[in-house]
């Protein structure tokens, strides 16, 4: 089909500049995606009482797409809300891989991040990121659920941001 | 209808009523005669002679403890050059017992070491003590070989009916291997300790899974955390450490395989 923008009035043109937007495939998905990421309940110590909280009607995680899901079949984001023991890592990395792709990970705190305070401990990974590729990490112990939103929404960011660019995100 | 609404309401109402007024006669019917006088004095004059009372009772208790330190120091010195001839524990107990001010359990330990002597044998009781620190519990160190008897007989004497494991746990003195068993009557509330030693290279206690059912899972965690192996238990996993687990962490020289991850 041809376009011959020529023929089409001034004022149909100036309508259809206004209405259609041009985009590629990649960011469209990116848009969706990021709109739209159900994480994980993935409540392992305190952290996750401050995921609960920002589940819950005052911080309200449903208004940027963001629904709790019990099942990784579901998921597109883990956060990792707290201390993961060695006893728990390989059932976080099985559950992490029976997430469908595209799936991503946030690690919430500074347990999950590094070990936070257990980081001597016997018992303790010192790090999801020894067991599950991060993109994001929140620190705090346990991080408000105000950073826990912020981490969430640069998390979308990254997602638009390589969607656009065609980039990994190293250190944004 | 409203009749039978207001029923209800109306009889824990009047109870309410009652019982305050019950309650201050018999209160008023208890109180002594001095005490009797008004609110205020009363208050004044029953803290005025707390006070009086608590400053020389507290003077004359540090200083009993104090004499009790220096006399248990002295007993413990005494005892410990008779305690390779002839078991320790009767001839340390024979010498503290009187220089200390008597414990209000000591007739308890006198009565429990009598029985365990008496039915399972002098050599069942390596030492017995209270312990002050912990509301003067009776304590007792059990002979390793014995201990199986020992709680069979603590739970089924007449007298002890020691029914209840109120905690198991272990500790590494680094010298040995101690396992600590606190059991309690449900019927007349008395708590009794037990311990058993053991040697710390081949750290092995007699099991009493089968004595006290909740001792099972205690035992496996000693077991998981200490290395101490308990004989004839029926289930002697870690429970809280992976199964593939190298080492045992709560012990004083334990190295982890993988400190890095």
């Amino acid at each position: 089909m041809e376009l011959n923008l020529s023929t089409i009035a001034p004022a149909e043109r100036q309508e259809l500049e206004r209405n259609v937007l041009l985009t590629t495939i990649e960011q469209l998905k990116a848009w969706a995606r990021s709109n739209s990421l159900w994480p994980l309940t993935f409540g392992l110590a305190c952290c996750a009482i401050e995921m609960m909280a920002s589940g819950g009607s005052h911080y309200d995680l449903d208004r940027i797409g963001t629904i709790f899901r019990a099942s990784p079949r579901q998921a597109d984001v883990m956060i990792v809300a707290g201390t993961v023991t060695k006893k728990m890592a390989p059932l976080l990395h099985q559950l992490y891989e029976q997430m469908p792709e595209p799936k991503w990970v946030i690690a919430m705190g500074t347990c999950a991040t590094a070990g936070g305070p257990y980081v001597n401990s016997y018992s303790v990974v010192k790090g999801v990121d020894q067991i599950v590729p991060v993109d994001v990490y929140i620190p705090g112990c346990p991080p408000n659920p105000a950073a826990l939103i912020y981490g969430i929404m640069k998390l979308q960011e990254k997602i638009r941001y390589e969607a656009k660019t065609g980039k990994q995100v190293t250190n944004a | 209808m409203s009749e039978d609404r207001n029923k209800p309401m109306d009889r824990p109402a009047g109870d309410a009523a009652e019982k305050p007024a019950e309650e201050a006669g018999a209160m008023a019917a208890e109180r002594p005669a001095e005490t009797a006088g008004t609110e205020p004095a009363k208050a004044a004059s029953s803290a005025e002679g707390r006070a009086a009372l608590a400053a020389p009772d507290r003077a004359a208790r540090d200083a009993a403890r104090a004499e009790r330190l220096a006399a248990r120091a002295a007993a413990k010195a005494a005892a410990g050059g008779t305690q390779g001839a002839d078991g320790g524990g009767q001839a340390g107990e024979a010498a503290e017992a009187p220089a200390k001010e008597p414990s209000p359990n000591q007739p308890k330990l006198d009565r429990l070491v009598a029985i365990l002597r008496e039915q399972i044998g002098e050599d069942a009781v390596a030492d017995a003590y209270i312990n002050e620190l912990d509301r003067h519990t009776p304590t007792v160190v059990v002979n390793r070989d014995r201990w199986h008897d020992v709680a069979v007989l603590l739970r089924d004497h007449p007298e002890l009916k020691l029914h209840y494991l109120r905690n198991l746990s272990g500790v590494d003195y680094e010298t040995h291997m101690e396992v600590v068993y606190h059991l309690f009557n449900l019927q007349n509330k008395q708590t009794y300790c037990f311990k058993v030693r053991t040697d710390r290279e081949q750290a092995e206690v007699p099991s009493v899974a089968d004595v006290w059912p909740a001792a099972n899972w205690n035992e496996r965690e000693a077991w998981d955390l200490l290395g101490i192996r308990f004989t004839g238990h029926p289930n002697l996993k870690r429970i809280m450490l992976p199964d593939d687990w190298v080492g045992h962490p709560l012990r004083k020289d334990y190295v982890p395989v993988d400190p890095e991850v």
